[in-house]
């Protein structure tokens, strides 16, 4: 049951071998990398790329947040193991933003969680994207996608 | 209290944050809205009526009618758009 928030990249093999160390109870791990993809933005008839982008976050909250996710997710499925890494800072086209992993048992209830867990912190963890285009900088508007990816979650 | 500001809004308010210790009638966070606006063209601009904002107090999501008796920390911030 780990969360962190660093400006560093992180090593996915290095962070599932230390999540599953030692617990002979996890049957299936999902994981989830997020990386920076090469965009480009329209406005009017200008098309540019995006070269890069900055993460900001809320230091404190950030890390309370996705504990709650996390605390959540562990009530609603059996879970053995769960890791959020999230980054922040400058980050190119192709770089790693995010890992989120979850051990399970089993796999069910692995994917349903990781899932879940990628859902909520895009709506529920304060960060925010500013983008770099050639003309400028430019922050990321949330998405309504976004909004509806979390919602599927909400207890009836 | 110490309020702070996120993303686009820190730019146009033009602080990352400030102590301010608003009068006693300023009893909720919309209130402490309210009363920021006042401050500076950017505070409104930032804080004005249609624009998409949320906030926190004490590092947790709040409402706006959430009160502020004994709040040390209310932040300002557009939605996420982390992940």
């Amino acid at each position: 049951m780990t969360v962190r928030v660093q400006q560093a990249d992180f090593d996915v093999g290095a962070e599932l071998d230390g999540l599953t160390r030692g617990n002979r109870k996890i049957g299936g791990l999902a994981v989830f990398v997020g990386l920076v993809r090469e965009m480009h933005t329209r406005d009017g008839l200008h098309r540019e790329r995006i070269d890069a982008m900055t993460l900001e976050h809320y230091p404190g909250m950030t890390e309370k947040a996705l504990e709650e996710i996390e605390a959540e997710a562990q009530r609603r499925w059996p879970l053995e193991a769960t890791l959020i890494v999230h980054r922040h800072g400058r980050l190119e086209a192709g770089d790693r933003i995010v890992l989120v992993a979850v051990g399970s048992p089993h796999r069910e209830a692995a994917f349903e969680a990781c899932e879940f867990l990628v859902d909520w912190l895009k709506t529920k963890a304060p960060f925010w994207k500013l983008e770099e285009t050639p003309s400028g900088e430019k922050w990321v508007e949330a998405h309504e996608g976004d909004d509806a990816a979390a919602a599927r979650w909400a207890k009836k | 209290m110490k309020v702070r500001y996120f993303a686009w809004m820190k730019r146009t308010v033009g602080l990352p944050e400030e102590e301010v210790m608003p009068p006693a009638e300023v009893r909720t966070v919309g209130d402490l809205v309210v009363w920021l606006r006042a401050r500076s063209a950017g505070h409104a601009e930032a804080l004005a009526a249609g624009a998409a904002f949320g906030a926190a107090v004490d590092q947790k999501t709040a409402s706006f009618d959430a009160p502020l008796a004994g709040v040390r920390e209310v932040a300002f911030f557009p939605p996420f758009t982390g992940g």
